[in-house]
């Protein structure tokens, strides 16, 4: 076996508790409970260790990682590890006094989530009142002098809003928008009959983000994550698996992507019972489809193969049942028709001119 | 509209370049590299960008910089170069 490059990024899932029920959540449907979360101790010895293997850049994620009354110190963990730390955050619990101790102990950046332009729909979506928190975490951010960055997941729901949404992005300040169509895995894809766009309604979206491309000449950053399902593109998912980066989960759970908890024979590695760099290099889920000796056809004499490699196993799973076959997003799948269907069926939602009704979702929660 | 903008146009009289807030330069052991790492990204430098980016510490002015990197460098074409390379650092928004 070759060496494994080493990785530059961490998501550090610090607690899948959280305050928001979003339909979309990318945790795993079966969600850690708080008892069962690494101590501050073990965080602080994942950041060393992660730090050591050549990990230079961590989101501190969740659920909301300000549940985690000990983030101060997990953040000054990274800072010591030479971690480069962006905390990521529903904006509910975050007040000057808490930034203030952030912000002391080496935080260096803030993205916020946010749901919709309209306060309502915004709340709506998230399943809890949040609005108000995130305006104000907003300008916390701001008077900080911390880079922000707004995240906005979009679907059916809130594409139509795109300009609004950039507008509100640009007015709390953000230095970054990151416009993030919706990946169907664990809770989206349960929510996907609700939060599937039409394509009328994404191609209005793309040309919405040209325009404010073009009047903000760079001025803000604009990112626009495509959606897979629609143009028969698979995503070059984490840029390889084990190969990029890795997320630790809040118990432990070392993974090669967040979604990956959904495969169910993976036997996933444990930093309470391995070092990370042995996880990295040696377990048996990290190098399950590193590189291209898993792939079979078409991915495996595929021209693409080195830029999507085979797009998102976690997808692939969740669509054929058989985490090694070709992303179904991609045009070249045999499986691909059961994305297409969606997508082109005029009886289908998607395929149709004009959004479904919205809402109707089944919103993310511990044992859901 | 209150986005903080990059640096265009030409550069201002007197300009005392310094890495904007959001970038941190470290040397990654592990890569025996010099990074600039911002809030998404991770930007490995090339060559002398890192001793360039070194002295841009809000103090030194163009001048000086480029006199200090002139008698670490004998010969090398410093005058045009830095101040070429820090305007695009600049329109990158990792100087200011």
């Amino acid at each position: 076996m070759t060496a494994a490059p080493r990785p530059w990024a961490l998501l550090a899932e610090l607690t899948h508790g959280c305050p928001l029920h979003c339909p979309y959540c990318s945790n795993p449907l079966e969600l850690v409970r708080r008892s069962r979360e690494l101590s501050t101790a073990e965080w602080t010895e994942v950041m060393r260790q992660a730090g050591e293997l050549g990990v230079v850049h961590t989101h501190l994620s969740g659920g909301e990682p300000l549940l985690r009354g000990d983030l101060a110190g997990i953040v000054t963990a990274a800072e010591s590890a030479g971690i480069y730390t962006q905390l990521v955050t529903s904006g509910v619990g975050l007040d000057g006094a808490r930034l203030a101790t952030l912000t002391a102990a080496g935080l260096r950046s803030v993205q916020l989530s946010l749901q919709h332009a309209d306060p309502a729909a915004s709340d709506r979506i998230a399943g809890h009142r949040s609005y108000a928190a995130k305006e104000r975490a907003a300008a916390l951010v701001r008077a900080a002098g911390l880079p922000l960055g707004i995240n906005v997941v979009l679907h059916r729901d809130n594409l139509d809003a795109l300009d609004a949404i950039i507008e509100r992005g640009l007015d709390w300040g953000a230095d970054r928008i990151e416009l993030a169509n919706t990946q169907f895995y664990g809770w989206a894809l349960r929510n996907r009959d609700a939060l599937l766009p039409t394509r009328d309604q994404l191609g209005r979206a793309r040309d919405t983000v040209q325009r404010w491309r073009d009047r903000l000449g760079g001025a803000t950053d604009l990112v626009w994550v495509v959606p897979d399902y629609f143009d028969g593109v698979a995503k070059p998912c984490m840029g390889g698996w084990g190969a990029v980066s890795l997320t630790v989960a809040p118990d432990g759970t070392v993974l090669p992507c967040p979604a990956a908890a959904s495969l169910p024979d993976l036997d996933p590695p444990n930093v309470r019972d391995h070092p990370l760099e042995w996880i990295w290099d040696h377990s048996g889920a990290f190098n399950r489809y590193r590189g291209e000796d898993w792939m079979r056809e078409p991915c495996r004499t595929c021209s693409r193969r080195a830029e999507d490699f085979g797009g998102c196993r976690c997808q692939a799973y969740a669509l054929t049942g058989d985490a090694a076959r070709t992303d179904p997003a991609c045009a070249l799948s045999p499986d691909h028709g059961v994305i297409r269907a969606l997508t082109t069926d005029p009886g289908h939602p998607a395929g149709a001119g004009t959004p479904a009704p919205t809402g109707g979702y089944a919103y993310r929660k511990p044992g859901g | 509209m209150t986005g903080p903008g990059t640096g265009t146009g030409p550069a201002p009289a007197g300009w005392r370049p310094a890495l904007s807030s959001a970038v941190s330069l470290r040397h990654d052991r592990v890569r025996d590299a010099d990074l600039l790492l911002l809030p998404e990204r991770v930007v490995v430098l090339r060559g002398s960008a890192a001793k360039i980016l070194r002295l841009c510490d809000g103090d030194r002015d163009l001048d000086a910089i480029v006199a200090e990197l002139r008698s670490r460098f004998p010969g090398a074409p410093v005058a045009e170069d830095v101040p070429a390379f820090l305007d695009r650092m600049r329109g990158e928004g990792w100087v200011r």
